[in-house]
């Protein structure tokens, strides 16, 4: 066969995308997972959460988050009734260790455990400048640490504060809602180890998920609503003051 | 205290530094010295015409280093290119990248090789050796100057400057966009922010074009053409009005408004930014320097006052431009999300995002300039041309 150099122009590009794919090699096999028939999200309950730190430890060896950095956490609020919209807020060590005892100084307080919300209209996958966080199929966003370039905009992008920049791989990281589990029907790890089961995963286009028979008789709100970024991780009795 | 109230736990550490307070900086930079020398080529400002020439090496100088921090800044650069094969499309960021690569490659160094291919080619006759091989590289074979040929150069060199123009504005105004189209930052986002970037960008590029002219006519012992400076200073005094109504028309929007953030943002200008915000960016940075030009153009003064006047209000402006890009890059990042706390900047010395690499980014332009003025000298000729000519040769052909 006889290339000319105008073909071998157009053909060189074209090896080297092919070339590309080859190299990234065909995602690990879920054969019993179709992508269109779930749409994650999950359901907190703040009224059964006791701040134990079970789910910010299982986390962290689940996914070998780095220490100092967290892909979930728990905050404790202590609301003063006299400024409702003015909470004091802790969280030592992300809660991973729990919680000192509170002093008596009256008033409420509770706690709030937190991650990635999983938007649907995410504001990190719309500023990634390569496309390396990305929303799923079945609505889970991720980040692909072989093509993230360590830019950060992401971080400075989530309203939520849930993104870091893992200091080994230089790559920005969060929550994947365990997908690696969750695509092989097991639950998260910070849902699987919740003792008072306060964190539930929440498969909403499944229609025997218990998510349908809570929200039924429940009123749900997630954090930031104004901030219209489709957020999946539901709160059950959130409290005005929580941001 | 590194943490004042409460931050969430990610937010603590900051994930922009002081290289990209530089980057804003830099292009800034870039976009207002273009504008200066737009001023000449399009509006047909005669009075500018000796920094001309030193407006667009400046311009480039600047622009190859621009990448620079944002590079050392990169997890990781290796993959940067990613961001030119494939884009996202709807990441401000990575459009951004084919702004850059327009301005500079359509826009500036077009326009230079135009505007100096007479030069070039007479310097490849004139010149032996090394120098001869880089000028006739820098011809790029093309070697015809007739009077026509200088014509087609002179029209095509007028067209991009058109073209040039807005492209200043898209380069600038987008650094802006970057940074005022995050919606989770209060601090950041604002439609106000590309035009605010974009007048900044103006008052820093005009101050450095008229400082460097000062200093290069002071080192090469020329006498400063004094017109030429005075006309500088006005616009630099009349675009650092516009700057600074804009970022007040900001201010007294936010605080009038003052919604969920305003507590927050308003105690961390009162504490934390108050050195770089309030104290060099508004008095030193901006109302000292408009106070001083203002006076040259109240008062009838000699020439030696208005060339101190100058070179002072110049290098406020510059130091003012600069505390402004810090207090929206770090200061965007010092307050929590949740607008319940605080946290602090803790910048290294010599390490890969310190204070020395900051440092040295800051003043690698002007060596790039050195090399640039020595390679393509903007100033008259002095053998083609009679003595003491303030017209750079390429109006003279």
């Amino acid at each position: 066969m006889k290339i000319t150099r105008r073909q071998l122009l157009i053909l060189l590009p074209a090896a080297a995308v092919a070339w590309e794919s080859v190299l990234a090699g065909t995602p690990e096999a879920s054969p019993n997972y179709a992508l269109t028939e779930h749409w994650w999200g999950m359901l907190v309950d703040i009224s059964k959460c006791i701040g134990c730190g079970n789910c910010v430890r299982a986390c962290a060896t689940e996914n070998d988050v780095p220490e100092g950095y967290f892909r979930t956490w728990v905050e404790r609020y202590h609301v003063n009734d006299t400024d409702l919209f003015d909470p004091v807020v802790d969280s030592p060590n992300g809660g991973k260790d729990g919680f000192p005892p509170i002093l008596d100084r009256g008033g409420r307080n509770f706690f709030v455990p937190k991650m990635c919300n999983h938007c649907a209209d995410s504001p990190c996958t719309q500023v990634c400048p390569v496309g390396a966080t990305f929303i799923t199929p079945d609505g889970v966003v991720l980040v692909d640490k072989t093509y993230c370039v360590g830019c950060r905009y992401c971080i400075q992008a989530c309203p939520y504060g849930c993104r870091f920049l893992n200091p080994k791989t230089h790559t920005a990281e969060k929550c994947t809602l365990c997908y690696h589990r969750i695509t092989k029907g097991l639950t998260t790890a910070c849902c699987e180890a919740c003792p008072t089961g306060a964190r539930q995963l929440a498969d909403l286009k499944n229609p025997n998920d218990p998510i349908h028979a809570f929200l039924k008789t429940h009123t749900v709100q997630v954090l930031k609503p104004y901030m219209a970024t489709g957020a999946k991780l539901f709160y059950n009795d959130l409290d005005g003051s929580v941001r | 205290m590194p943490v004042q109230g409460y931050m969430y736990p990610n937010e603590i550490e900051l994930a922009w530094s002081v290289l990209i307070v530089l980057y804003p900086y830099l292009t800034g930079l870039v976009a207002g010295a273009f504008i200066l020398a737009s001023l000449e080529r399009v509006f047909r400002v005669e009075a500018v015409k000796p920094t001309y020439r030193l407006a667009l090496l400046t311009a480039l100088a600047f622009l190859l280093v621009a990448p620079l921090p944002l590079q050392l800044h990169l997890g990781h650069p290796e993959r940067s290119f990613e961001m030119y094969l494939t884009p996202h499309r709807t990441s401000a960021m990575a459009m951004f990248g084919f702004v850059y690569l327009w301005y500079l490659m359509a826009v500036l160094v077009l326009e230079i090789w135009l505007d100096y291919r007479r030069d070039i080619v007479l310097l490849s006759q004139r010149t032996k050796g090394l120098q001869r091989f880089i000028y006739r590289v820098l011809t790029l074979g093309s070697t015809n100057i007739s009077e026509n040929a200088l014509r087609i150069d002179e029209r095509a060199g007028y067209i991009i400057t058109l073209v040039g123009i807005p492209s200043a504005f898209l380069l600038h105004g987008y650094v802006g966009f970057i940074f005022g189209s995050v919606k989770a930052n209060p601090w950041w986002s604002s439609p106000m922010m590309p035009v605010v970037f974009l007048f900044s960008a103006m008052v820093s590029g005009i101050a450095v074009v008229l400082l460097i002219y000062m200093f290069t006519s002071w080192y090469r012992k020329q006498t400063i053409d004094m017109r030429c400076v005075d006309t500088i200073a006005r616009y630099l005094f009349y675009t650092f009005i516009i700057d600074f109504s804009l970022e007040m028309l900001d201010l007294v929007h936010r605080i009038y408004e003052a919604d969920e953030s305003f507590r927050s943002l308003d105690f961390m200008v009162h504490t934390r930014l108050y050195l770089s915000q309030v104290v060099i960016q508004i008095y030193v940075g901006t109302l000292a320097p408009i106070g001083l030009l203002a006076l040259t153009q109240v008062f009838k003064l000699g020439e030696k006052v208005r060339k101190r006047i100058y070179a002072v209000a110049g290098s406020l402006a510059l130091i003012g431009i600069l505390a402004m890009r810090w207090n929206v890059v770090i200061g965007g990042q010092l307050f929590s999300k949740s607008f319940l706390g605080y946290t602090t900047y803790k910048v290294g010395f010599v390490t890969k995002e310190g204070l020395l690499t900051a440092i040295v980014l800051t003043l690698l332009p002007l060596a790039v300039l050195w090399v640039l003025v020595k390679l393509l000298p903007p100033w008259p000729d002095r053998e083609s041309l009679p003595a003491g000519g303030a017209a750079p040769a390429r109006g003279d052909d």
